[in-house]
Protein backbone atom coordinates (compact mmCIF):
# COMPACT_ATOMS: atom_id res chain seq x y z
CA UNK A 1 0.00 0.00 0.00
CA UNK A 2 1.51 3.01 -1.29
CA UNK A 3 2.46 5.71 1.62
CA UNK A 4 1.97 9.39 0.81
CA UNK A 5 2.57 12.34 2.39
CA UNK A 6 1.16 15.84 1.04
CA UNK A 7 0.68 19.29 2.57
CA UNK A 8 -3.13 19.96 2.86
CA UNK A 9 -4.65 23.47 3.98
CA UNK A 10 -1.10 24.48 5.02
CA UNK A 11 -0.72 21.25 7.61
CA UNK A 12 1.35 18.19 6.55
CA UNK A 13 -0.33 15.06 6.26
CA UNK A 14 0.68 11.15 5.79
CA UNK A 15 -1.02 8.16 5.45
CA UNK A 16 -0.78 4.77 3.71
CA UNK A 17 -3.82 4.41 1.26
CA UNK A 18 -4.43 1.79 -1.13
CA UNK A 19 -3.40 3.12 -4.66
CA UNK A 20 -7.03 2.87 -6.37
CA UNK A 21 -7.96 6.21 -3.41
CA UNK A 22 -9.51 9.18 -5.47
CA UNK A 23 -7.86 12.49 -3.86
CA UNK A 24 -11.60 13.04 -2.71
CA UNK A 25 -12.06 9.92 -1.55
CA UNK A 26 -8.14 10.45 0.76
CA UNK A 27 -9.69 14.55 1.70
CA UNK A 28 -13.21 13.38 2.99
CA UNK A 29 -12.85 10.14 4.39
CA UNK A 30 -9.44 10.20 5.78
CA UNK A 31 -8.59 13.49 6.47
CA UNK A 32 -12.77 13.97 7.57
CA UNK A 33 -12.77 17.31 4.88
CA UNK A 34 -16.19 17.01 3.54
CA UNK A 35 -16.15 20.67 2.30
CA UNK A 36 -14.91 19.21 -0.74
CA UNK A 37 -18.29 17.41 -2.18
CA UNK A 38 -18.95 14.63 -4.96
CA UNK A 39 -21.90 15.53 -7.03
CA UNK A 40 -20.97 13.21 -10.08
CA UNK A 41 -18.02 11.47 -9.63
CA UNK A 42 -18.25 11.20 -13.84
CA UNK A 43 -15.59 14.35 -13.98
CA UNK A 44 -18.20 16.70 -15.12
CA UNK A 45 -20.20 18.57 -12.42
CA UNK A 46 -17.00 20.14 -10.63
CA UNK A 47 -18.31 19.92 -6.94
CA UNK A 48 -15.22 17.98 -6.08
CA UNK A 49 -12.59 21.21 -7.48
CA UNK A 50 -9.55 21.57 -5.54
CA UNK A 51 -6.20 23.08 -5.76
CA UNK A 52 -3.36 21.12 -6.24
CA UNK A 53 0.02 22.96 -6.49
CA UNK A 54 -2.19 26.22 -7.00
CA UNK A 55 -3.82 24.67 -9.87
CA UNK A 56 -8.07 23.73 -9.98
CA UNK A 57 -8.37 20.43 -10.50
CA UNK A 58 -10.97 17.96 -10.58
CA UNK A 59 -10.16 15.43 -7.08
CA UNK A 60 -12.59 12.65 -8.08
CA UNK A 61 -10.34 12.27 -11.41
CA UNK A 62 -7.21 12.46 -9.70
CA UNK A 63 -5.38 9.56 -7.42
CA UNK A 64 -4.47 10.75 -3.68
CA UNK A 65 -0.88 8.87 -5.08
CA UNK A 66 -0.59 11.63 -7.92
CA UNK A 67 -0.75 14.33 -5.40
CA UNK A 68 2.20 12.60 -3.15
CA UNK A 69 4.65 15.25 -2.42
CA UNK A 70 1.87 18.05 -3.57
CA UNK A 71 0.31 21.29 -1.80
CA UNK A 72 -3.53 20.94 -2.06
CA UNK A 73 -6.23 23.09 -0.91
CA UNK A 74 -10.15 23.18 0.00
CA UNK A 75 -12.41 25.28 0.37
CA UNK A 76 -11.80 24.53 4.28
CA UNK A 77 -7.97 25.92 3.64
CA UNK A 78 -9.17 28.89 1.63
CA UNK A 79 -9.91 31.29 5.00
CA UNK A 80 -8.76 29.74 7.70
CA UNK A 81 -9.39 32.38 10.08
CA UNK A 82 -13.08 34.31 11.41
CA UNK A 83 -13.50 36.65 7.91
CA UNK A 84 -14.43 35.13 4.61
CA UNK A 85 -12.07 34.60 1.65
CA UNK A 86 -13.03 37.36 -1.15
CA UNK A 87 -14.86 35.29 -3.31
CA UNK A 88 -16.82 33.80 -0.71
CA UNK A 89 -18.18 36.98 1.03
CA UNK A 90 -19.01 37.94 -2.86
CA UNK A 91 -21.22 34.33 -3.07
CA UNK A 92 -22.78 35.45 0.32
CA UNK A 93 -23.63 39.06 -1.19
CA UNK A 94 -24.61 38.11 -4.83
CA UNK A 95 -27.26 34.88 -2.69
CA UNK A 96 -25.09 32.87 -5.65
CA UNK A 97 -26.06 29.67 -4.15
CA UNK A 98 -29.64 27.56 -3.94
CA UNK A 99 -28.75 24.66 -2.14
CA UNK A 100 -24.95 25.00 -1.85
CA UNK A 101 -23.96 21.41 -3.30
CA UNK A 102 -21.72 22.90 -5.99
CA UNK A 103 -20.19 25.78 -3.76
CA UNK A 104 -17.22 24.40 -2.27
CA UNK A 105 -16.19 23.72 -6.11
CA UNK A 106 -17.52 26.91 -7.20
CA UNK A 107 -16.01 28.52 -5.38
CA UNK A 108 -12.34 27.18 -5.35
CA UNK A 109 -13.04 26.94 -9.39
CA UNK A 110 -13.95 31.28 -9.54
CA UNK A 111 -10.53 31.64 -7.06
CA UNK A 112 -8.56 30.15 -9.77
CA UNK A 113 -10.08 31.83 -12.62
CA UNK A 114 -9.49 34.83 -10.88
CA UNK A 115 -6.25 34.43 -10.02
CA UNK A 116 -5.19 33.65 -13.75
CA UNK A 117 -7.54 36.59 -14.87
CA UNK A 118 -8.23 39.48 -12.73
CA UNK A 119 -11.00 41.45 -14.53
CA UNK A 120 -13.15 39.05 -16.73
CA UNK A 121 -15.51 39.69 -19.05
CA UNK A 122 -19.04 38.11 -18.52
CA UNK A 123 -18.13 36.21 -21.61
CA UNK A 124 -14.87 34.96 -19.66
CA UNK A 125 -16.39 34.32 -16.53
CA UNK A 126 -19.29 32.14 -17.99
CA UNK A 127 -16.62 30.24 -20.08
CA UNK A 128 -14.63 29.86 -16.62
CA UNK A 129 -17.33 28.50 -14.71
CA UNK A 130 -17.60 25.60 -17.84
CA UNK A 131 -16.35 23.03 -15.83
CA UNK A 132 -19.27 23.62 -13.16
CA UNK A 133 -22.39 22.52 -12.77
CA UNK A 134 -25.14 23.96 -10.64
CA UNK A 135 -27.72 22.05 -10.50
CA UNK A 136 -30.46 24.73 -9.19
CA UNK A 137 -29.11 26.67 -12.19
CA UNK A 138 -28.25 29.37 -10.17
CA UNK A 139 -25.77 30.42 -12.56
CA UNK A 140 -27.22 34.13 -12.84
CA UNK A 141 -26.19 35.57 -9.24
CA UNK A 142 -22.76 33.01 -9.73
CA UNK A 143 -21.80 35.69 -12.33
CA UNK A 144 -23.35 38.18 -10.32
CA UNK A 145 -20.35 36.72 -7.60
CA UNK A 146 -17.48 36.46 -10.16
CA UNK A 147 -17.99 40.24 -10.61
CA UNK A 148 -18.40 41.30 -7.11
CA UNK A 149 -15.51 39.32 -6.15
CA UNK A 150 -13.54 41.10 -9.00
CA UNK A 151 -14.18 44.59 -7.82
CA UNK A 152 -16.42 44.58 -11.36
CA UNK A 153 -19.60 46.34 -12.13
CA UNK A 154 -22.66 43.35 -11.92
CA UNK A 155 -23.73 43.20 -15.45
CA UNK A 156 -25.10 39.66 -15.56
CA UNK B 1 -11.73 1.15 -9.49
CA UNK B 2 -10.05 -2.58 -9.56
CA UNK B 3 -7.23 -2.60 -7.35
CA UNK B 4 -3.45 -2.00 -8.98
CA UNK B 5 0.13 -1.15 -7.96
CA UNK B 6 1.64 2.15 -8.56
CA UNK B 7 4.81 3.72 -9.41
CA UNK B 8 6.16 7.51 -10.19
CA UNK B 9 9.50 7.11 -11.80
CA UNK B 10 11.74 10.01 -12.12
CA UNK B 11 13.75 9.34 -15.26
CA UNK B 12 11.83 7.91 -18.57
CA UNK B 13 14.54 5.17 -18.34
CA UNK B 14 12.73 3.79 -15.72
CA UNK B 15 9.33 4.55 -16.59
CA UNK B 16 10.12 1.79 -20.28
CA UNK B 17 11.62 -0.63 -18.09
CA UNK B 18 8.23 -1.09 -15.44
CA UNK B 19 5.99 -0.38 -18.41
CA UNK B 20 7.88 -3.45 -20.42
CA UNK B 21 7.63 -5.98 -17.18
CA UNK B 22 4.44 -6.84 -17.89
CA UNK B 23 1.82 -6.24 -20.90
CA UNK B 24 -0.62 -5.12 -18.06
CA UNK B 25 0.93 -2.28 -17.07
CA UNK B 26 -0.30 0.86 -18.71
CA UNK B 27 1.13 4.39 -18.34
CA UNK B 28 -1.32 7.31 -16.60
CA UNK B 29 -0.57 10.88 -17.86
CA UNK B 30 -2.89 13.44 -16.92
CA UNK B 31 -5.83 10.56 -16.44
CA UNK B 32 -8.46 12.57 -17.71
CA UNK B 33 -9.11 10.01 -19.79
CA UNK B 34 -7.63 6.44 -18.20
CA UNK B 35 -8.69 7.51 -14.29
CA UNK B 36 -12.90 7.39 -15.31
CA UNK B 37 -12.29 4.51 -17.65
CA UNK B 38 -10.63 2.74 -14.05
CA UNK B 39 -13.38 3.72 -12.16
CA UNK B 40 -16.24 2.28 -14.79
CA UNK B 41 -13.69 -0.95 -14.35
CA UNK B 42 -13.64 -0.81 -17.97
CA UNK B 43 -9.83 -0.82 -17.74
CA UNK B 44 -7.59 -3.12 -15.20
CA UNK B 45 -4.11 -2.63 -15.11
CA UNK B 46 -1.63 -4.03 -13.12
CA UNK B 47 0.59 -1.58 -12.44
CA UNK B 48 -0.19 2.29 -13.05
CA UNK B 49 3.57 3.86 -14.46
CA UNK B 50 2.64 7.58 -13.31
CA UNK B 51 4.69 9.63 -15.86
CA UNK B 52 3.99 13.32 -13.75
CA UNK B 53 7.80 12.80 -11.98
CA UNK B 54 10.04 12.83 -15.56
CA UNK B 55 11.09 16.41 -15.62
CA UNK B 56 12.28 15.84 -19.55
CA UNK B 57 8.54 15.42 -20.31
CA UNK B 58 7.22 18.42 -19.73
CA UNK B 59 7.17 22.22 -21.01
CA UNK B 60 7.65 23.81 -24.42
CA UNK B 61 10.23 24.88 -26.58
CA UNK B 62 11.44 26.50 -29.93
CA UNK B 63 13.54 24.65 -31.94
CA UNK B 64 14.37 26.35 -35.24
CA UNK B 65 11.34 26.24 -36.96
CA UNK B 66 9.35 24.22 -34.29
CA UNK B 67 7.34 23.90 -31.65
CA UNK B 68 8.50 20.99 -29.09
CA UNK B 69 5.83 20.04 -27.08
CA UNK B 70 6.48 17.72 -23.84
CA UNK B 71 4.12 14.86 -23.74
CA UNK B 72 3.26 15.68 -20.08
CA UNK B 73 2.54 19.12 -20.76
CA UNK B 74 -0.99 19.76 -19.49
CA UNK B 75 -3.23 22.03 -22.02
CA UNK B 76 -3.69 24.59 -19.76
CA UNK B 77 0.21 25.06 -19.89
CA UNK B 78 0.08 24.77 -23.96
CA UNK B 79 -3.06 27.35 -24.12
CA UNK B 80 -0.94 29.90 -22.03
CA UNK B 81 2.56 29.66 -23.65
CA UNK B 82 3.83 32.28 -25.16
CA UNK B 83 6.01 30.48 -27.42
CA UNK B 84 2.53 28.75 -28.79
CA UNK B 85 0.74 31.88 -28.76
CA UNK B 86 3.00 33.48 -31.15
CA UNK B 87 4.39 30.85 -33.56
CA UNK B 88 1.18 28.44 -33.94
CA UNK B 89 -1.98 30.55 -31.99
CA UNK B 90 -4.29 28.33 -33.61
CA UNK B 91 -2.76 25.66 -31.12
CA UNK B 92 -2.56 27.47 -28.33
CA UNK B 93 -6.63 28.39 -28.84
CA UNK B 94 -7.43 24.62 -29.44
CA UNK B 95 -5.50 23.69 -26.51
CA UNK B 96 -7.37 26.95 -24.16
CA UNK B 97 -10.92 24.94 -25.63
CA UNK B 98 -10.68 21.36 -24.70
CA UNK B 99 -13.18 20.34 -21.57
CA UNK B 100 -12.95 22.91 -18.78
CA UNK B 101 -10.42 24.45 -17.13
CA UNK B 102 -9.83 21.76 -14.76
CA UNK B 103 -9.56 19.68 -16.82
CA UNK B 104 -7.10 21.35 -18.87
CA UNK B 105 -4.93 21.69 -16.00
CA UNK B 106 -4.97 17.72 -15.79
CA UNK B 107 -4.88 16.51 -18.86
CA UNK B 108 -1.81 16.33 -20.75
CA UNK B 109 -1.04 16.73 -24.90
CA UNK B 110 0.90 13.11 -25.07
CA UNK B 111 -2.27 11.66 -23.36
CA UNK B 112 -4.37 12.67 -25.53
CA UNK B 113 -2.48 11.72 -28.51
CA UNK B 114 -1.56 8.57 -27.47
CA UNK B 115 -5.39 7.52 -26.22
CA UNK B 116 -6.48 8.98 -29.81
CA UNK B 117 -10.43 9.46 -28.67
CA UNK B 118 -12.31 10.06 -32.07
CA UNK B 119 -13.68 13.34 -30.77
CA UNK B 120 -10.79 14.89 -29.12
CA UNK B 121 -9.44 18.18 -30.12
CA UNK B 122 -5.20 17.47 -30.04
CA UNK B 123 -5.33 15.09 -33.00
CA UNK B 124 -7.04 17.45 -35.35
CA UNK B 125 -4.11 19.82 -35.06
CA UNK B 126 -1.34 17.02 -35.15
CA UNK B 127 -2.80 15.46 -38.66
CA UNK B 128 -3.79 19.00 -39.95
CA UNK B 129 -0.19 20.57 -38.94
CA UNK B 130 1.69 17.96 -40.36
CA UNK B 131 3.29 17.26 -36.70
CA UNK B 132 5.82 15.13 -35.87
CA UNK B 133 5.52 12.35 -32.84
CA UNK B 134 8.05 11.87 -31.02
CA UNK B 135 8.84 8.83 -29.12
CA UNK B 136 11.41 6.71 -26.94
CA UNK B 137 12.19 4.59 -29.85
CA UNK B 138 11.39 6.38 -33.33
CA UNK B 139 9.77 9.85 -34.72
CA UNK B 140 6.36 9.00 -36.76
CA UNK B 141 4.85 11.10 -39.20
CA UNK B 142 1.29 12.24 -38.26
CA UNK B 143 0.10 10.95 -42.06
CA UNK B 144 0.95 7.34 -40.60
CA UNK B 145 0.66 7.81 -36.75
CA UNK B 146 -3.21 7.71 -36.40
CA UNK B 147 -4.52 4.31 -37.50
CA UNK B 148 -7.91 4.00 -36.48
CA UNK B 149 -10.53 4.82 -33.43
CA UNK B 150 -8.37 4.65 -30.15
CA UNK B 151 -5.51 3.07 -32.10
CA UNK B 152 -1.99 4.54 -32.95
CA UNK B 153 1.29 3.53 -34.33
CA UNK B 154 2.69 3.24 -30.98
CA UNK B 155 3.94 -0.04 -30.14
CA UNK B 156 3.61 -1.62 -26.15
CA UNK B 157 6.19 0.04 -24.37
CA UNK B 158 6.70 2.89 -26.42
CA UNK B 159 6.20 6.39 -25.13
CA UNK B 160 5.49 9.96 -26.63
CA UNK B 161 8.10 12.17 -25.33
CA UNK B 162 6.96 14.71 -27.27
CA UNK B 163 5.15 16.43 -31.00
CA UNK B 164 7.31 18.78 -32.76
CA UNK B 165 4.65 21.12 -34.64
CA UNK B 166 6.41 22.88 -37.75
CA UNK B 167 5.84 26.67 -37.35
CA UNK B 168 4.13 28.35 -40.58
CA UNK B 169 0.81 27.86 -41.40
CA UNK B 170 -1.83 29.97 -41.89
CA UNK B 171 -4.31 28.20 -39.40
CA UNK B 172 -7.51 27.86 -37.09
CA UNK B 173 -9.30 25.02 -35.43
CA UNK B 174 -13.41 25.59 -35.32
CA UNK B 175 -15.64 23.16 -33.25
CA UNK B 176 -19.33 22.48 -32.91
CA UNK B 177 -19.37 21.41 -29.53
CA UNK B 178 -21.81 18.45 -28.21
CA UNK B 179 -23.21 20.52 -25.34
CA UNK B 180 -23.18 17.74 -22.60
CA UNK B 181 -19.63 16.25 -23.08
CA UNK B 182 -18.03 19.13 -24.79
CA UNK B 183 -15.82 16.96 -26.80
CA UNK B 184 -16.23 18.06 -30.53
CA UNK B 185 -19.30 16.59 -32.54
CA UNK B 186 -17.53 18.10 -35.76
CA UNK B 187 -14.12 19.50 -35.05
CA UNK B 188 -11.93 21.12 -38.25
CA UNK B 189 -8.61 22.55 -37.71
CA UNK B 190 -7.55 23.75 -41.26
CA UNK B 191 -3.50 24.80 -41.87
CA UNK B 192 -2.09 26.28 -45.07
CA UNK B 193 1.17 26.43 -46.04
CA UNK B 194 3.39 26.71 -49.21
CA UNK B 195 3.47 22.97 -49.28
CA UNK B 196 -0.42 22.60 -49.72
CA UNK B 197 -3.52 22.94 -47.71
CA UNK B 198 -3.89 20.25 -44.85
CA UNK B 199 -8.03 19.65 -43.46
CA UNK B 200 -8.40 17.30 -40.52
CA UNK B 201 -11.29 16.31 -38.88
CA UNK B 202 -12.17 15.50 -35.37
CA UNK B 203 -15.24 13.53 -33.99
CA UNK B 204 -17.08 12.81 -37.09
CA UNK B 205 -14.52 9.47 -38.47
CA UNK B 206 -15.40 5.93 -37.77
CA UNK B 207 -12.12 5.72 -37.69
CA UNK B 208 -11.06 8.62 -35.23
CA UNK B 209 -9.78 11.84 -37.10
CA UNK B 210 -9.20 11.95 -40.57
CA UNK B 211 -7.97 14.32 -43.62
CA UNK B 212 -10.85 15.53 -45.56
CA UNK B 213 -9.80 15.05 -49.10
CA UNK B 214 -12.71 16.90 -51.11
CA UNK B 215 -12.57 19.96 -48.48
CA UNK B 216 -8.51 20.23 -49.28
CA UNK B 217 -9.14 19.66 -53.17
CA UNK B 218 -11.85 22.86 -52.86
CA UNK B 219 -8.50 24.93 -50.88
CA UNK B 220 -6.32 24.20 -52.98
CA UNK B 221 -8.14 26.03 -55.56
CA UNK B 222 -7.99 29.21 -53.10
CA UNK B 223 -7.20 29.43 -49.10
CA UNK B 224 -11.16 30.84 -48.94
CA UNK B 225 -14.52 30.87 -47.53
CA UNK B 226 -15.67 31.23 -51.06
CA UNK B 227 -13.62 28.11 -52.46
CA UNK B 228 -15.46 25.52 -50.19
CA UNK B 229 -18.82 27.32 -51.46
CA UNK B 230 -20.49 23.82 -53.04
CA UNK B 231 -17.60 21.60 -51.12
CA UNK B 232 -19.49 18.09 -50.59
CA UNK B 233 -18.17 15.95 -47.68
CA UNK B 234 -19.31 11.86 -48.15
CA UNK B 235 -21.27 10.51 -45.23
CA UNK B 236 -19.49 7.34 -46.24
CA UNK B 237 -16.94 6.51 -42.63
CA UNK B 238 -18.28 9.01 -40.53
CA UNK B 239 -19.66 8.14 -37.62
CA UNK B 240 -23.29 7.77 -36.87
CA UNK B 241 -24.65 7.95 -33.04
CA UNK B 242 -27.08 9.33 -30.50
CA UNK B 243 -25.62 12.60 -30.96
CA UNK B 244 -25.64 12.97 -34.69
CA UNK B 245 -26.40 10.51 -37.81
CA UNK B 246 -23.03 10.52 -40.46
CA UNK B 247 -25.09 12.53 -43.09
CA UNK B 248 -25.66 15.31 -40.45
CA UNK B 249 -21.88 15.02 -39.71
CA UNK B 250 -21.28 15.39 -43.51
CA UNK B 251 -23.65 18.39 -43.79
CA UNK B 252 -21.78 20.24 -40.71
CA UNK B 253 -18.30 19.57 -41.58
CA UNK B 254 -17.96 21.93 -44.65
CA UNK B 255 -19.96 24.54 -42.57
CA UNK B 256 -17.25 24.33 -39.51
CA UNK B 257 -14.62 24.14 -41.92
CA UNK B 258 -16.07 27.35 -43.48
CA UNK B 259 -15.57 28.93 -39.82
CA UNK B 260 -11.80 27.81 -39.19
CA UNK B 261 -10.79 29.29 -42.62
CA UNK B 262 -12.58 32.37 -41.94
CA UNK B 263 -10.22 32.43 -38.71
CA UNK B 264 -7.62 31.58 -39.93
CA UNK B 265 -3.95 33.82 -39.58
Amino acid sequence: MPKIAMTVNGKQVSADVPANTLLVEFLRKDLMLTGTHVGCDTSQCGACVVHVNGHAIKSCTTLAVQANGASVMTIEGLAPGADLHTVQAAFKEAHALQCGYCTPGMVMAVVDMLKNNPKPTETQIRHGLSGNICRCTGYHNIVKAVQIASGQAVTA
Amino acid sequence: MYAFDYVRPASLADAVKALGASEENRPLAGGQTLIPTMKQRLAMPATLIDLAGIAELKGVRRDGNAIVIGAMTTHADVAGNADVKAAIPALAALAGGIGDPHVRNSGTIGGSVANNDPAADYPAAVLALNATIITTTREIPADSYFTGMFKTALQPGELIKAIRFPIGAKAAYSKFEQRASRYALVGVFVAHTGAGVRVAVTGSGAGGVFRSAPLEAALAKGFSVDALKGAVVPSTGLLSDIHGSAEYRASVIPVIAERAVAAAR
